[in-house]
């Protein structure tokens, strides 16, 4: 009796010093974790590629090659986040005919994690895009529309907290002024409240009350207004605010060369891409972390562009 | 015996101290970013399909075309809203396509005559190709939702109309109205019909739900009288108005005249 109490003992003990060995193994060997975030934006409704005659965009595109890109890298890695930054809807007939189901269904089979609205997403109005929620497996975050006073309220929340590797990544959304962009039949009674205000609010809580290790802004904003500098765009945000790592932009359809580097008000870099529309491209942005001291010995955070 | 099962409790305490070590550390050690790598994956025909996906999709497609590939009409020529300064070809197509649709309906319904159609050059999202029109014809050139609504709206507000589309310099779509921009670029010679603008008369004007509420700063839209939601898709218009027709009629009927110094 006593002889296979301590056989179960000692076994259960040995498998023990197997785990604390290893993990204090990796902990001071190889600690780096690593998140890949994958990302759209405007996609508007486009499920199949262009066609080989299109003028503008010949055989770009198409949903299918997207979830076989996307599945080749979640098999590649262990921590994807896949993301979208808005306008999903209108575009194609697909959108006019089943009113966003089949973007939303397909969305759900590549796994999506998370979504902001674009202004096109209220085209069949609050109650329209409340009718298709049921075929969203995914989450939705707007943190400057107040959807108090519609059926939206409870569908979208401000923000969201993935854990993933032991790590903590906070994705928070942003979206474009309505007035004068959206019939006000359409949004109703969706509030808009200043992005830049509510974005440094979001990424204090996301940083300083929710201690996350990686703060994102899925933006709705556009990249940039050159006719009105003043506008909320993802470089004013990028500038006007602290705490956030990446904006993840939308709206103006922007094809950018590579990612852009802006300074936080702390002077601290910010990255902010987009990745055009129509699904013709897909983003991916690859997180190293690794301790403080390590960081520092290196030469602080380096962003390869 | 009793020396074995000592080792095994000295052993079970050395795997508690080290597995607190182990937490403890990592619970000091707050992970930083120390690289971003970012890049852009173009998706095109080099990527293979997911047959699942294609399978999944091909039913709601099927539906589609049959209903979209319907031939409705023949368009004698391309038109395209990106030739011409203040007048584009296809959107005096849809000013006057619209115009003529809506009327009838107005009238049996309010015994009421529209004057004018007042659309957006933005709101025209394709060409209207040379050849055969089908419903995705439709479809691509108006891919929004928006209906029409008429708005009564006083003289004045025309005259404001006429201002704004002078200074926002692009060729929005009208009917029904003609002008000329004067050398000091002004407005002058403003017709309604065959008749100059009355400044204190209601005008009846057709145009899209959007802009009725203000939507590319059409603000003198705002201050109407009364509007009348004709729950017509412009989209539907255009299908019906080809529905119509055999061949698009192509009018080449000067609205907008401007005098140059």
């Amino acid at each position: 009796m006593k002889r296979r109490d301590f056989i179960q003992k000692t076994a259960a003990s040995a498998t023990l010093l197997t785990l604390g060995g290893l993990s204090l193994s990796s902990f001071t060997t190889n600690n780096v974790k690593k998140i890949t975030v994958l990302h759209t934006n405007d996609t508007h409704s486009h499920i199949d590629p262009f066609p080989a005659n299109d003028p503008k965009n010949p055989n770009m595109g198409g949903v299918a090659r997207r979830a076989a890109i996307v599945e080749q890298i979640r098999r590649e890695e262990e921590n994807v986040l896949l993301l979208d930054a808005g306008d999903i809807f209108q575009g194609t007939p697909y959108f006019n005919y089943y009113g966003g189901e089949l973007e939303f269904k397909l969305m759900s089979m590549m796994k999506y994690d998370l979504a902001t609205i674009g202004n096109h997403d209220f085209d069949n109005g609050v109650d329209g895009l409340l009718a298709q929620m049921p075929h969203a497996e995914f989450d939705f975050v707007s943190a400057n529309y107040d959807f108090k006073n519609t059926v939206l309220d409870t569908f979208i929340k401000p923000y969201k907290i993935f854990k993933k590797a032991g790590l903590k990544i906070g994705v928070f959304g942003l979206g474009v002024e309505l007035q004068g962009l959206v019939d006000v039949k359409l949004y109703k009674e969706t509030k808009y409240n200043n992005p830049i205000e509510v974005a440094q609010d979001m990424s204090r809580i996301l940083k300083e009350d929710e201690k996350c290790d990686i703060v994102i802004c899925l933006s709705h904003l556009g990249f940039n207004y050159k006719n009105d500098l003043e506008k909320a765009s993802d470089i004013n945000l990028a500038r006007k605010t602290k705490n956030i790592d990446l904006i993840i932009g939308g709206h103006t359809h922007t094809f950018l060369d590579k990612p852009v580097i802006e300074k936080n008000i702390e002077g601290k870099e910010v990255l902010i891409n987009q990745v055009g529309c129509y699904g013709i491209n897909l983003g991916r942005i690859d997180f190293y972390l690794d301790s403080e001291k390590n960081v520092a010995a290196a030469g602080g955070k380096k962003i390869i562009i | 015996m009793v020396n074995v099962k000592k080792s095994a409790l000295v052993l079970k305490h050395f795997v508690l101290i080290l597995t607190l070590i182990v937490f403890g550390s990592n619970c000091s050690a707050q992970l930083v970013i120390s690289k971003i790598e970012a890049k852009q994956i173009n998706i095109n025909e080099k990527s293979y399909s997911l047959a699942e996906y294609n399978a999944y999709i091909s039913p709601y497609r099927t539906h589609i075309d049959n209903e979209l590939n319907t031939i409705l009409a023949v368009c004698p020529e391309t038109l395209d809203k990106s030739k011409g300064q203040w007048q584009s070809n296809i959107g005096d197509f849809l000013a006057d396509a619209t115009l003529e649709k809506t009327s009838p309906f107005f009238k049996k319904r309010e015994n009421l005559d529209i004057d004018i159609c007042i659309l957006n050059h933005g709101g025209i999202r394709a060409i209207l190709p040379q050849g055969d029109v089908t419903t995705r014809t439709a479809f691509e050139i108006m891919p929004f939702e928006n209906t029409t609504v008429v708005v009564a709206l006083i003289g004045e507000q025309i005259a404001e109309f006429v201002d704004y589309f002078i200074k926002e310099k692009k060729p929005h779509p009208i009917s029904g109205i003609t002008f000329t921009i004067n050398t000091e670029n002004k407005a002058a010679d403003i017709m309604v019909g065959q008749k100059p603008l009355d400044l204190t008369k209601t005008y009846y004007v057709v145009t899209s739900d959007y802009l009725s509420n203000g939507g590319d700063n059409m603000n003198f839209f705002k201050k109407n009288t009364k509007t009348y939601d004709l729950e017509y898709k412009l989209r539907n218009i255009l299908i019906d108005y080809f529905k119509d027709v055999d061949t698009i009629p192509i009018t080449k009927k000067i609205k907008v005249t401007q005098i140059k110094q």
